[in-house]
């Protein structure tokens, strides 16, 4: 039992930031499974992290009640955000969620209670583990419910057919507008939690990296059900862990197994534990998001 | 003022030599190349690897234009033509580059560390040029020369020659194309080759100016990229120099009323706008992919 109690000790940080990941995963796939690629997340991570952290350290204000304020001013900000950018698809989506990324990072280095260049540190660690894992599960239950619901088979249809998905009634941009937003809290939530989990913050985490980083995990792992974005995150938060020696090769891993995963299995690695017969039924993945 | 001028020109014809080989890819595949700004970094650091062995500085140019090249050939053949065979839409492409960026930014910096290189001692050329009672930094004066002769002869060769006429058949309708004749793959390996070696030239160029290339060089010419093609219109070559120089000027300009570290919200908040406002901009002709 000790021994159990030092390894959970010494690897509690891990946990926490595999479950944070799990939640980033999450929150870009919403958008992915109604086709769109976005690439805001990591902006809207940084907003809630920023402003629920400076809540806490400036305005002493209770941990739930910062990371709630953080989570709705995400939300808020990519309301009218989402309902600008929807007018673009493919490519011009990704590149202006993307400028929008860093119109965030360049707005967190020019704000004076950012603490700007330097970062942000004394950030009270009030992050308890089973927040993270709480919250994952439930929004990946709720997730997954949405996902069998009108709302789910809406954002399938658009994804499909945008064109018939309209000329069947589907109020498309809504739609997109709604995967949006509610993938901006998630993000949100989770920027709040992880910043309340580490000392410090710093306006690089939440750049084109982490935005790359939050895609490749919902990518490898897979649209087609929920399940795909938290083997994503598991797979690429857990084992670097366990390959410590192999660290510094982190990088080139990843991109194997995403060039691999999308030329060889482009709905993800979870498609590999579905049967044959579902696995045609469930045709979502990278090789959907146009 | 003369000094910022020169400037801007300088910087608008690195932003230009890197965003052609992005905005010809894209023209020709569809295809936004992210692997690209590793290309850039890789240029930068196979000239630094020779330069270290003792090859003077022009012939270090023409031997990154070569490595990057055939990496680029090596990029579409491992990452982009499986899709293309199977028929994926463009973002898998585009995803699959960001798994190749990953990997070379990487190997660059098992070999050479995170940190700023430097190019050996007295291998990159220097000095002043006086043009007219004017004081010219001889180095920025050639790489610009040799960045407009590069976009001249790019513009030449998409133009008039044969297989500038086959690029743009296939940009057209690659179908078609195949059917009348145009060698695709080969086409294809042509606009990489040709898309790569400019990019790689661009970070040697780049690398000589500052004399400090790094891992991560090219991260910044990515996202600047990303405006100066959005703002001339995506896939447009013509639109890709005017979007290059529009925007120099604009950064150098903004920074008489922008304190320094907001520099690059211009950069950014130029894409945004263009994309909401124009978003096939000023010089497209494609309709975008847009509702």
């Amino acid at each position: 039992m000790e021994g159990l109690n030092d390894l959970f000790f010494t690897y509690s940080t891990t946990i926490g930031v595999l479950g944070i990941n799990g939640l980033l995963a999450l929150s870009v796939w919403l958008t992915l499974y109604c086709g769109q690629l976005t690439l805001g997340n990591a902006a809207f991570m940084g907003i809630a992290a920023y402003s629920s952290a400076i809540l806490t350290i400036r305005a002493d204000l209770p941990f739930p009640l910062a990371l709630l304020a953080g989570t709705l001013l995400a939300g808020l900000v990519s309301l009218p955000l989402g309902a600008t950018v929807f007018r673009l698809r493919g490519v011009y989506l990704a590149i202006a969620t993307l400028a929008f990324g860093e119109v965030i990072r360049v707005a967190i280095l020019a704000i004076p209670a950012t603490g700007k260049g330097q970062g942000l540190v004394g950030i009270p660690a009030k992050t308890e583990l089973w927040q993270i894992y709480l919250s994952l599960a439930v929004i990946a239950y709720v997730l997954a419910r949405l996902r069998l619901s009108t709302v789910g088979r809406a954002w399938s249809a658009i994804r499909e057919d945008e064109v018939a998905a309209a000329s069947q009634g589907i109020a498309v941009r809504r739609y997109k507008l709604l995967a949006f937003v509610l993938g901006a809290l998630i993000a949100g939530w989770a920027g709040g939690l992880s910043a309340h989990l580490n000392f410090a913050l710093q306006p690089d985490e939440f750049g084109f990296a982490r935005a790359v980083q939050i895609l490749v995990y919902a990518v490898v792992g897979g649209i087609p059900n929920v399940l795909g974005p938290l083997l994503g995150a598991l797979l690429f938060t857990g084992l670097p862990e366990i390959l410590r020696g192999l660290q510094e090769y982190r990088d080139i891993f990843q991109g194997a197994v995403l060039v691999l995963v999308i030329v060889y299995l482009p709905r993800g690695l979870v498609t590999l534990f579905q049967l044959r017969r579902t696995r045609r039924l469930q045709r979502v993945g990278a090789a959907d998001v146009a | 003022m003369v000094e910022q001028i020169y400037n801007a020109i300088f910087v608008g014809s690195i932003y230009a030599l890197f965003a052609l080989g992005f905005t010809l890819v894209f023209s020709v595949l569809d295809i936004l190349n992210l692997a690209h700004p590793a290309i850039f970094t890789v240029g930068a650091f196979t000239a630094l690897f020779v330069m270290q062995a003792g090859v003077p500085a022009p012939l270090a140019l023409v031997i990154a234009f070569v490595v990057c090249g055939l990496l680029g050939v090596l990029l579409d053949r491992v990452a982009f033509a499986p899709l293309r065979r199977r028929g994926a839409p463009p973002l898998s492409a585009m995803i699959s580059s960001i798994g190749v960026a990953l990997i070379l930014t990487r190997l660059i910096q098992l070999r050479y560390g995170p940190d700023l290189q430097a190019y050996p001692a007295g291998s990159v050329p220097s000095g002043v040029i006086e043009v007219a009672a004017l004081q010219l930094d001889g180095l920025r004066l050639a790489i610009i020369i040799i960045a407009l002769a590069l976009m001249v002869g790019l513009t030449l060769l998409v133009r008039r020659s044969a297989l500038g006429r086959q690029l743009r058949a296939l940009a057209e309708d690659p179908r078609a194309a195949r059917i009348l004749g145009v060698n695709v793959e080969r086409a294809i390996a042509a606009t990489f080759f040709i898309s790569a070696g400019l990019g790689g030239v661009a970070g040697v160029l780049y690398g000589f100016a500052t004399n400090s290339p790094y891992s991560q060089m090219g991260l910044p010419f990515e996202l600047k990229a990303f405006t100066v093609m959005v703002v001339g219109g995506m896939g447009s070559i013509p639109g890709a120099l005017v979007g290059a120089y529009l925007l120099s000027f604009g950064e150098t300009a903004s920074l008489a009323f922008l304190p320094s570290e907001l520099r690059d919200a211009f950069a950014f908040g130029l894409l945004f706008v263009v994309l909401l406002v124009r978003p096939n901009g000023l010089l497209g002709q494609k309709s975008p992919d847009r509702l």
